[in-house]
């Protein structure tokens, strides 16, 4: 849930999505859901020669089993708020 | 739209549905193939396709479709070409696999249906 809202907070920024298949997509994250289905908008394919079916694409609906990377942009990740707020939760877990 | 699945294939068709788990009705499908600079269609009809084979989901600009440098030939031309090609892949990715598995440590990865 927490990495839900990382990426919640994530929305209208460039991201790279590293898929299973070795495809490399860049875009404007549009939305997230649950299960880190990820919209991109305005999208970019790294050597778009070797996938040629993308060329014509300009915004997709990414399924959240298929992705092996996210890259974030670093200057709106606050890894410290995030690390607390890992330990917040994983307290939160073991009292129930 | 266009629908990539777990199993390479590109499917081209109208999004009449969808839900939660990302289950699509696609109308009108066409599979394509690709290889060097050509592609290729074969009509397929209504799909159900359910959630958990679909990698992705594109929306084609039709603009932009009018600007790719690809040509579109017979399907039964460049259909052994494409065959050629998974073949290929297949083996390096098993090799890629086998070295991995065996000299560096790492553990084997999906399986069954799991070649896209």
């Amino acid at each position: 849930m927490l990495i839900f809202s990382v990426f919640k907070t994530l929305t209208d920024q460039r991201v790279t999505v590293e898929l299973k298949n070795d495809l490399s997509i860049t875009g404007t994250l549009k939305s997230v859901d649950q299960f880190l289905n990820i919209r991109l908008d305005a999208i970019e394919v790294m050597d778009p020669y070797r996938h040629p079916h993308m060329m014509a694409v300009k915004n997709c609906f990414i399924r959240g089993s298929v992705v092996r990377y996210v890259q974030l942009p670093a200057e709106h990740v606050d890894t410290q708020l995030l690390e607390d707020a890992t330990r917040r939760e994983a307290i939160n877990q073991a009292r129930r | 739209m266009l629908v990539v699945l777990r199993d390479g294939r590109k499917l081209h068709g109208v999004l009449r549905s969808y839900d939660q788990f990302a289950n699509l009705v696609l109308e009108d499908t066409v599979e394509r193939i690709y290889s060097g600079n050509a592609f290729a269609e074969k009509w397929c009809g209504l799909f159900l396709i359910r959630g958990e084979n679909v990698v992705l989901l594109g929306e084609i600009d039709l603009d932009q479709e009018d600007e790719v440098p690809l040509r579109q030939v017979d399907y039964n031309l460049l259909d052994s070409h494409h065959q050629q090609e998974i073949a290929n892949k297949k083996q390096r990715d098993e090799m890629k696999a086998k070295v991995l598995f065996e000299q560096k440590g790492f553990c084997k990865e999906g399986g069954e249906g799991d070649g896209y």
